[in-house]
């Protein structure tokens, strides 16, 4: 009773400031958020004065199985439930965008507006879908590997709804213009501060699971999940690091500068991309595609190798994004020749990932999980190798400013990110909501092939369109004048947007089908299908031949 | 054999590492500090970074307040501010970007994307009037455009909540206003895009500084006037050819190559 009256005392004090702050504030951006964490105090304060059971009702609500569970697996539920849910909004406003590029009617002034609407794409898909598959995985890999539950469960519980929270501030900030103006860190100085505790959290209870490990050893995964949370630490509050203008406003200023400003937000840009999309990412890979392949990873000194170098050389990568630009000539050659050193260590992980299969290569055909993470790492390999070839000044001339760069982004995104997630989602599912079987198998198999189309086409067209206008900038006349008008190159484009977005549309297609598959799942239900990889067989051709007498 | 052993102790070393997650996370944290600390650090202080040019000077309030707008539209993840040293972008769009033509942005806006084209240099190229309509409705003037509309631009009046405070922030990061400009912002703000108000020494104050109406309706102030009056100033501060002559001599002292 006293601890409840203590949580209403809180919540009630964030009420009345949120309520001050409504109040006090000029801005009314900020106004509506804190309106936002006013509905969430009021949520509290009436989820705990009628002191009814909300782990109980959340069980209902997400058909968790009854009974304590061996591992503490509440919060990885919840985590694959809002991976799901965010991936399909970050996807569908992925689709919009690229829509009104090509059909420039559909942008509705001002909430509506490109330029909003982008980082709201950006920020969901890596921050909301790519965050909640790496809390989740991370929560579920660490106690499985160090053979006990979390650390601290409650504190669990505080990361996974604090880190909703950030989302859902982050995401309506873009659509009512609160933006720090700096590509994947758009949120501004309250909402930063928010991650950063929500993220020490998650740190210690991290750090604290892997203390209370049954194991000798940290085991691999765990290394990559350690380095992506550290490391995003790190570089999340140094560049977000601004001059609130008021306590109750929410525009601030950059603390840098200028070029200085530009090379601290493209050395958190650069590994934003480095340990969020990949590190993170390498961790899920290091611990679901054995599991699902039945074999051990491939190179244990490989992987010693790869983290190591991984970690240490990404870090440089940044400057590859300010090539030609006012940045010193020595820091752009420094991060030319440290993205270009990148692929091999990026190479060493897609290694270990593809030869842990040695032996189970057969599954390629018959599991349409193992084909997932097959070709998630094939596509990490490519971008990986296309990433250093682009930033290789020579190339990056041609390409920088152009799509070719969206390309490369998504075929990574998609390709790797993208179907690593789906493939641990679906390993997931049936082990969390203890179901002998996913719903379907066969969907898997029509998700996969959407999905591997639609990356074609968005990479394929995104290629053609970028070399296209780096072409089409640069292309003089004999007369020695430019042949091409801006707005020429423009035009040219249309039928690659088009394409594009038809190619997201595919990949969104691919992503509803998982979203029905896994909720028939939880549901409990199970598909009448024609298992995978039968062999036909005809019952009636199975017979001796016999001669017939003739007439 | 020797080489055999040598290689295992390695590995045996890390073992260490594998069964302590202090040491773990620090030599972690060790491994990703060295890159960003050789890169960014040495920017702040190694002199030449910089170049030191003629004309650069702080936002006006006006130009601040229409590059607030500027970032809270996104209009970054279409445009870049940073023209590269190439000969087509060079005709295209004028002289190359310096460093220290940014160097009281808070933040950059050298953008990552040329949907549109750069507007390093935009200020100037264009009528006010121009802008206005190309901003209300891109396409009555560039039937390609693939621009948002953003009339309502033109609709909302200008509102700084308080624009000494916005600019006493920006002092706080080391843009260099003077106690003056603080005290004077709110006037400055309304005073430049008004042109019945009296400007006072606005102009001395903020060299090269455009005062008028931007946006064609001289009753009031829009945030229209103030994206306007920051696009028309975008790269006209700085004398480039001056410091070009400047850049070419320290590069030949140097041996350093000129961009193509």
């Amino acid at each position: 009773m006293e601890s409840v009256v203590k949580r209403l005392g809180v919540w009630a004090l964030v009420l009345l400031a949120a309520i001050a702050a409504i109040a006090l504030t000029p801005d009314s951006g900020f106004a509506i958020h804190m309106g936002i964490v006013a509905l969430v105090a009021v949520i509290l304060i009436a989820v705990t004065a009628t002191s009814y059971d909300p782990m109980a009702k959340a069980q209902g609500i997400f058909k968790m199985p009854p009974g304590p569970s061996r591992y503490d697996d509440d919060v990885i539920r919840w985590g694959v439930i809002a991976t799901m849910f965010w991936g399909l909004a970050g996807l569908l406003a992925g689709v919009f965008i690229a829509a009104q590029l090509a059909f420039p009617q559909l942008n509705f002034e001002p909430y509506l507006n490109f330029g909003r609407v982008r980082p709201l794409h950006t920020s969901a898909v890596i921050f909301a879908f790519g965050g909640n598959a790496l809390l989740a995985t991370s929560f579920y890999v660490v106690q499985r590997t160090c053979r006990t539950t979390l650390a601290f469960p409650g504190m669990a519980r505080f990361v996974f709804w604090g880190y909703q929270l950030f989302i859902v501030l982050a995401a309506t900030g873009y659509l009512l213009g609160i933006s720090q103006g700096k590509e994947y860190a758009e949120p501004e100085w309250y909402v930063d501060l928010w991650l950063t505790v929500v993220w020490l959290c998650y740190l210690a209870v991290f750090v604290g699971t892997l203390l209370r490990r049954h194991e000798p050893h940290i085991y691999v995964a765990n290394w990559f999940y350690l380095a992506f949370i550290v490391t995003i630490a790190m570089l999340h509050v140094v560049n977000n690091l601004a001059m609130p203008v008021s306590l109750l406003g929410g525009k601030s200023y950059s603390a840098f500068a200028g070029v200085q400003d530009a090379l601290t937000q493209w050395w958190y840009g650069h590994n934003a991309v480095g340990f969020f999309l990949t590190a993170g990412f390498l961790a899920m890979m290091y611990y679901f595609v054995p599991k699902q392949a039945g074999r051990p990873v491939y190179s244990y000194r490989l992987s010693i190798i790869h983290f190591w170098s991984l970690i240490f050389l990404y870090i440089w990568a940044g400057p590859h994004h300010l090539h030609y630009t006012a940045l010193p000539d020595w820091a752009q050659t420094l991060g030319m020749v440290f993205s270009v050193m990148l692929w091999m260590p990026s190479w060493g992980g897609m290694i270990n990932g593809l030869m842990t299969l040695n032996g189970a290569w057969d599954k390629v055909r018959t599991d349409p999980i193992i084909r997932m993470m097959v070709l998630a790492l094939a596509f990490y390999g490519m971008s990986t190798f296309e990433g250093p070839m682009l930033s290789i000044k020579a190339v990056n001339s041609l390409s920088h400013y152009t799509d070719w760069t969206i390309g490369h982004v998504h075929s990574g995104a998609l390709g790797w990110n993208g179907m690593i997630t789906f493939a641990c989602v679906y390993y997931l599912v049936p082990r969390l909501w203890q179901k002998e079987r996913l719903y379907s198998l066969r969907m898997i198999n029509w998700h996969f092939w959407l999905a591997t189309l639609g990356i074609v086409f968005y990479a394929s067209s995104m290629w053609v369109a970028g070399i296209t206008q780096g072409l089409m900038w640069r292309e003089y006349g004999s007369d020695g004048y430019l042949v091409n008008s801006f707005v020429d190159t423009v035009a040219a484009l249309h039928p690659m947007y088009i394409l594009r977005a038809v190619g997201g549309l595919m990949y969104l297609s691919g992503a509803i089908i998982m979203a029905y598959n896994i909720w028939m799942t939880i549901a409990g239900k199970q598909r009448v299908e024609a298992p995978m990889g039968d062999t036909a067989h005809d019952d009636a051709a199975d017979r001796p031949i016999v001669a017939e007498p003739a007439e | 054999m020797s080489k055999n052993a040598q290689h295992s102790d390695v590995f045996e070393g890390h073992k260490k590492l594998e069964k302590n997650v202090t040491l773990l996370a620090a030599a972690t944290l060790l491994v990703v500090a060295i890159g960003g600390i050789v890169e960014i650090a040495p920017l702040f202080w190694i002199d030449n970074t910089i170049e030191k040019v003629e004309g650069m000077r702080p936002y006006t309030p006006l130009e601040q307040a229409g590059r607030d707008i500027y970032i809270r539209e996104g209009c970054y993840t279409c445009h870049s501010q940073m023209i590269r040293p190439f000969r087509d972008e060079v005709e295209r769009y004028g002289h190359y970007s310096l460093a220290a033509e940014s160097m009281y942005d808070h933040p950059f806006q050298w953008g990552s994307k040329r949907t549109g084209p750069d507007l390093a240099r935009v200020g100037g190229k264009y009528s006010d009037d121009w802008h206005v309509q190309h901003l209300k409705a891109p396409r009555s003037v560039v039937p390609e455009s693939i621009m948002p509309n953003y009339s309502f631009l033109a609709e909302a009046e200008l509102h700084v909540a308080d624009p000494a405070a916005n600019l006493t922030a920006l002092r706080r990061v080391g843009v260099p206003y003077s106690d003056t400009a603080i005290a004077q912002a709110s006037s400055d703000l309304m005073a430049q895009a008004n042109p019945d108000a009296d400007a006072g020494d606005l102009a001395t104050r903020y060299p090269k500084a455009q005062v008028r109406d931007f946006d064609g309706d001289p009753g009031r102030v829009t945030e229209m006037d103030a994206l306007v009056a920051y696009l028309q100033m975008l790269g006209t501060l700085v004398d480039v050819n001056s410091a070009a002559a400047q850049e070419v001599l320290t590069k030949s002292s140097q041996g350093g190559e000129q961009g193509r």
